[in-house]
């Protein structure tokens, strides 16, 4: 800031990063300086999450930018190398931070300091923020501020995010700080260290390397396989592996043994700062409280109960309570389409307003219940500390299919809906875990299935008993969703071994003791993931309706369509005692609709599959069915009732539709569906990825078009084999 | 993990909630090991046993002032004494 010439505007603008432990209330504090005024992206090529937002303070221009939740600053993957580079500037879309904020957790002070004394290693001006300050209070928790202050040699300032208190003097400790000196950081390490760092450096720099800040090539040292030497390193031309093996090795033999060192050193200086500052009083009331509850919460018996009963309410309120709010959505929608249809003619222009454009924003809407329930759910089990209880309730189980007990909350919601689950699968910060699960989460059988099993089972399964006593429908019923679940089990097996290989991932886990959710906390999580959802995969999702609109729309002529509509809507309103006249139109316009769709431009593609689909025992309708229903596969009730000329308004409890498809032949006269057709169709319905907007959510979680198109190939194969098997076997039985 | 690991006595070993025991050192350089010590489990430090999961894997333990998980295969990495 020394150079006299920078415009006021420059000197007035503020880039300020934000950091601290998981759950310390972070998210909170950035959106009480922000005002929620937030920019989500991605970090390019991984898959975390950019959060940036402005604010003015004092006349300053203030970006701040959010760093995922971390316990250390020793970065191991490429992820974890972001919060690096966004520190050091060395990330191309983000300037470098002139102030870094460590938010820490009051009550939780001597593990969180950790992070805390590597930020200070940065040599960046600090802000340490105390949060929870009321909660650490409330817990008899004293610390001496100002002697803390002097000791760490930062500037230090008390919050209690979830309650606005304390939000103004962290904004005036950027502005302050930025302009103080900077207290030079404590060297912990031997001088031997700090001379191998040296050392490192000049030999990197020799090597034709670009000189870089000291805290990357301490990394290198001390992160044993770690990022930062993977960045400079890709193919160990320089041979530093072998460099830094060595000087280990040199360094061990001087008692300064890596890794331990490092944690060793860190901790006993946080001790010794923290040494008469902090008094933990001697009966923690919360602690004791905390651990009464869990005594009982996760307890052999009571602790499974009372999980089995908190998943099932969130299971209901995704699958149960949220539908009135669908049909809502749906009731808008319908609204909004006739009120649009009273104003204009039936013409190309009306079906792409009702049935394009309309219809796409209903498509993306209509998720918005699920999602915000499950999430409300999710926020509330998070901030009074559930989530990690379930999860430590879960592990074990979940790890036998190589998966962790943080997968189990969306792979469960993924029953209701997978959109919802995906998005859940934020709860699990390993990498390799979170991938396994949002890959498999689409196999569980969703809400949206259910139709399709329930038409082809009330349809074509006798209603008859198997052993005299077990229902034969109900057992179909319940194969179809333990189909998808027990698939996803070495399906999640072949990805760990292949895609996702390494390690096992720690599942170290804090588990925080309990308190009440804060309404704040809980809205903004909500609201955060509804309109992430809404923004970002909602374009998508709309986009891809439209298009399969105009796919099942052109290029068939459609005027003699609107012509029957104009005519019956006319008659509706002149003379609606005509209803004979009115049935003959509608049969009419049933007819000529279903002859449209085969000749449009999807009809064509169905027709020209249909020998890709034969052996599965379909014909070229149902293939139609089949494709229509990729980007939602609860379109393909409508669709068959349009294909089968009974017109689109048709569900699966309708008798007209049910009757008409046990009716349908092949051209030579067989029976078109049979039970081993039903069944195909079914095993395909189960495990097809068709919906859109579930790859449109993985699209925006991975940051990458990659998983999305792997998803639906690997699903889209699945299902094709295990259909042909369910016929072919099936035929073979049945004969 | 060598064959030591299984003479020497771990957090794994641990069987009475309320079990008091002075960690000797953390084994390994991997991810878990580092982890490990990041969130405090570090030389002559003292950790307690509170509880298992119902399953008896997970297993929690307090350590710094706050209560952490950590599964049976991590918390056998953790070298013990009493």
């Amino acid at each position: 800031m020394s150079d006299s010439v920078t415009t006021p505007s420059e000197s007035s603008r503020l880039t300020v990063a934000l950091i601290g432990n998981p759950n310390t209330g972070k998210s909170t504090l950035f959106n009480a300086l922000c005002g929620g005024q937030a920019r989500v992206g991605n970090f390019p090529g991984v898959t975390v999450e950019k959060k940036v937002g402005q604010y003015q303070f004092k006349e300053r221009d203030i970006t701040l930018i959010d760093l995922p939740g971390t316990y250390s600053l020793s970065p191991r993957s490429a992820d974890e190398m972001v919060s690096v580079d966004v520190l050091l500037g060395r990330q191309d879309d983000i300037p470098k931070p002139q102030a870094v904020v460590c938010i820490v957790d009051s009550s939780n002070l001597e593990r969180n300091l950790y992070v805390f004394s590597q930020i200070r290693d940065l040599n960046l001006p600090t802000v340490l923020v105390l949060n929870m300050w009321d909660l650490a209070k409330n817990r008899g928790i004293t610390i001496d501020v100002d002697e803390l202050r002097q000791r760490l040699g930062v500037t230090v300032v008390m919050t209690s995010a979830h309650r606005q208190d304390g939000i103004e003097a962290v904004s005036e400790a950027i502005i302050q700080v930025v302009e103080d000196e900077v207290t030079p950081p404590p060297r912990l390490f031997p001088e031997a260290f700090y001379a191998e760092v040296e050392k490192l450096s000049a030999w990197l720099v020799e090597h034709g390397e670009e000189p870089a800040h000291f805290y990357l090539h301490e990394r290198m040292l001390l992160d044993v396989r770690g990022a930062s030497e993977e960045a400079t390193n890709k193919e160990n031309t320089l041979q530093l592996k072998e460099y830094l093996g060595e000087t280990r090795l040199r360094l061990a033999a001087e008692g300064c043994r890596i890794p331990a060192i490092e944690t060793k050193l860190r901790y006993n200086w946080i001790r010794e700062k923290l040494d008469g500052v902090m008094v933990r009083p001697a009966s923690d009331q919360t602690l004791s409280t905390s651990d009464r509850i869990d005594k009982i919460v996760t307890h052999r018996f009571s602790g499974i109960l009372v999980f089995a009963l908190l998943m099932f309410l969130v299971f209901q309120a995704i699958y149960t309570w949220s539908g009135p709010f669908m049909n809502l959505v749906e009731g808008g929608q319908n609204f909004i389409s006739t009120t649009v249809e009273g104003w204009m003619p039936p013409g190309t222009l009306r079906s792409l307003l009702v049935d394009g454009l309309i219809a796409g924003v209903g498509s993306v809407i209509i998720f918005l219940p699920q999602i915000v329930m499950l999430f409300a759910f999710i926020a509330i089990m998070e901030d009074c500390g559930y989530m990690a209880r379930a999860a430590f309730l879960m592990d074990k189980l979940m790890t036998k299919i190589g998966l962790s007990g943080k997968s189990f909350l969306p792979l469960m919601s993924s029953f209701a809906c997978a959109i919802p689950g995906v998005m859940a699968t934020r709860v699990i910060e390993n990498r390799r875990d979170r991938m396994v699960t949002m890959l498999v989460a689409p196999l569980m059988s969703c809400s949206a299935r259910l139709p399709v099993y329930i038409l082809m089972i009330y349809t074509f399964i006798p209603a008859s008993f198997i052993f005299g006593w077990l229902p034969l429908q109900g057992t179909v019923l319940f194969a179809m969703y333990a189909l998808g679940t027990l698939i996803a089990i070495p399906i999640a097996w072949i990805l760990k071994k292949t895609f996702f290989k390494g390690e096992t991932p720690p599942f170290v886990m804090e588990l925080p003791p309990y308190k009440w959710p804060s309404p704040r906390i809980v809205f903004d999580r909500v609201y955060d993931r509804a309109k992430a959802f809404v923004v970002r995969a909602g374009t998508l999702i709309f986009s891809v309706t439209v298009l399969v609109w105009a796919l099942s729309y052109f290029p068939s002529d459609h005027s003699e369509l609107h012509n029957l509509s104009i005519q019956m809507e006319t008659i509706e309103v002149t003379a609606p005692a005509e209803q004979e006249t009115l049935d003959q139109l509608s049969d009419q316009h049933n007819l000529l609709a279903g002859k449209l769709i085969r000749e449009s431009y999807l009809g064509r593609m169905g027709v020209a599959i249909e020998p890709v689909v034969k052996p599965l025992g379909w014909d070229w309708r149902i293939g139609i069915g089949a494709l229509a229903s990729f980007p939602a596969r609860e379109v393909v009730i409508a669709t068959l009732g349009t294909i089968f000329s009974l017109g689109g308004d048709t569900d699966e409890e309708n008798p007209g539709l049910r009757s008409t498809l046990a009716a349908a032949t092949w051209p030579d006269g067989r029976p078109l569906f049979t039970v081993p057709v039903a069944l195909s169709i079914m095993v395909f319905f189960a495990l097809c990825a068709q919906c859109g907007a579930t790859l449109m959510v993985i699209r925006r979680e991975t940051n990458s078009w990659r998983w999305p198109i792997f998803t639906f190939t690997y699903m889209t194969v699945l299902a094709y084999v295990a259909a042909f098997l369910t016929y072919q076997i099936g035929t073979a039985i049945g004969g | 993990m060598t064959d030591e690991a299984h003479s020497m006595k771990t957090l794994a070993d641990l069987k009475q909630v309320g079990d008091q025991v002075r960690i000797v050192e953390v084994h390994g350089d991997d991810g878990v090991a580092i982890r490990l010590m990041e969130m405090g489990l570090t030389e002559d430090e003292e950790i307690e046993l509170v509880g298992f999961a119902p399953l008896g894997d997970p297993i929690e333990f307090s350590v710094r002032g706050y209560r952490i998980s950590l599964r049976e295969t991590e918390a056998a990495r953790v070298e013990v004494s009493d």
